[in-house]
């Protein structure tokens, strides 16, 4: 007679690191996306046209509000319904990239918002236009302010990607939750995918730190 | 040559330039006093475009500024602004500060613009501050430093927005020095300052603004010392 529970094994790795780096390719594909577009829409509601800013406003509201979860599952089901099913992959990290974007877009914003506008006269009084303004003062000081919080995003967002999982993608906590069902090896296995969670994480932190060391100095 | 014609401007139901008319001459310097609110400031915004006008002509070099079609960021090279708050770009150390906008506008290499710059930082007197960044200036210095950073556009004209009102009292020295230095190698100056001493020794012709009118204009001792207004006479007695 077999027994129903098998142990761990290396092959077991193996397919915790391929979950791994699908979470990787959520994460990166979502954060990079999902920046430029929330940069699109913090531009927008900089401008401080009001209809812009209410239209941007309503739309992001709604995604920052709705819990992530259901977002990917309604948005699963939505483009099975309408006869577009996607690739798990894809259906998640739409999701993902939106929702991402809506938060991005508030820390654009409040960074645009944070240079003082004499700041902003000045450089277009030396004849700068309106986009190299942008590019050389408003964008590198704005930065300062924005960028921890955007770092606070982009954190949430890998810790995020474990919710596509529900939609039956294997990323990594999903390719966990198989091993535990198999091997009853909870706390090994969990150990490891903190681990390696907080691996995927590191470069990020550690990006933050030296920008913030690189401000004091 | 400056030229406003009728210049009107509002904010709202609020007319704070009531038709103003006035000329400033290359190599001129023009003082603009009165009273806070009066529209000294508005006038200035209104020749660099930063304030869209309501009606009149404000001509720079014969280039109407509000006119549809006007090329205004050329145009705001001709016109280096001061202003009250000095807006020091804080990522940037003192040289860069003065070098962007020759390397950005006038696209010069970053090598051609910061010779530009240290050559302006030396002489408003800040040479042997070119690597240190904003936050290690004191407020003179960063005021001295926007200069540089107006100088370094080459404009034709300069003007200034009450740059020593935000300065503590003993930094105000460092400042009005520079802009005599500038008016002594025949800048051509708009200068809206509360410093009466200062607008009697170094300029051409003092105008006295009363909301939103000129309300007289002439050589700083025929203004400050025979005024004929009655509140111009009153406003030079409180200032002192």
């Amino acid at each position: 007679m077999t027994d129903v529970f098998t142990t761990l094994q290396w092959s077991d790795l193996i397919f915790l690191l391929e979950g791994a780096w699908k979470t990787v390719q959520i994460s990166v594909v979502s954060i990079l996306l999902g920046t430029l577009l929330g940069m699109v829409f913090g531009w927008l509601m900089s401008l401080n046209n009001k209809l812009i800013t209410f239209a941007v406003m309503a739309v992001l509201d709604v995604f920052r509000s709705v819990p992530l979860l259901i977002q990917l599952i309604l948005f699963d089901s939505f483009v099975a319904i309408a006869g577009f099913p996607l690739p798990a992959f894809w259906s998640g990290t739409i999701v993902l990239i939106i929702y991402t974007a809506s938060l991005v877009a508030v820390v654009v914003h409040s960074g645009i918002d944070s240079v003082p506008a004499g700041l902003r006269a000045a450089a277009r009084c030396l004849g700068m236009s309106y986009w190299q303004e942008m590019r050389h003062v408003t964008t590198p000081v704005g930065l300062r302010t924005a960028f921890p919080s955007w770092l606070g995003v982009a954190l949430a967002t890998i810790k995020d990607s474990a919710l596509v999982s529900a939609i039956g993608y294997v990323e990594l906590l999903r390719a966990s939750q198989i091993l535990n069902t198999r091997t009853q090896e909870s706390v090994k296995i969990m150990l490891l995918v903190g681990l390696i969670y907080f691996i995927i994480s590191y470069p990020l932190s550690r990006l933050g730190a030296r920008y913030e060391q690189r401000q004091k100095s | 040559m400056i030229v406003l014609e009728n210049l009107h401007k509002s904010f709202g139901p609020l007319e704070v330039l009531k038709g103003i008319n006035l000329t400033v001459d290359n190599g001129e310097v023009v003082s603009l006093i009165g009273a806070s609110g009066s529209g000294k400031s508005t006038l200035l915004y209104c020749i660099n475009a930063l304030e869209t006008i309501d009606g009149g002509k404000v001509t720079v070099d014969g280039v109407e500024v509000h006119a549809k079609g006007t090329d205004i960021n050329k145009l705001r090279q001709k016109l280096g602004t001061v202003f009250q708050q000095w807006n020091s770009f804080p990522h940037l150390t003192a040289l860069e500060n003065v070098a962007l906008a020759p390397r950005v506008v006038s696209k010069f290499s970053r090598k051609d613009a910061q010779e530009i710059a240290a050559k302006q930082l030396k002489h408003v007197g800040l040479g042997d501050k070119l690597n240190h960044y904003p936050s290690q200036l004191s407020g003179g210095q960063q005021q001295r430093l926007a200069i540089a950073r107006a100088l370094a556009m080459e404009p034709t004209y300069m003007l200034f927005d009450e740059a020593t009102s935000a300065l503590d009292p003993e930094l105000v020295g460092e400042v009005l020095d520079i802009m005599r230095l500038l008016a002594s190698e025949g800048m051509t100056m708009i200068v809206v300052t509360h410093e009466m001493s200062f607008a009697r020794d170094v300029s051409d012709r003092v105008a006295f603004f009363k909301k939103g009118v000129l309300a007289e204009i002439g050589a700083p001792e025929d203004v400050m010392n025979n005024p004929q207004d009655p509140d111009l006479q009153r406003f030079l007695s409180t200032i002192g």
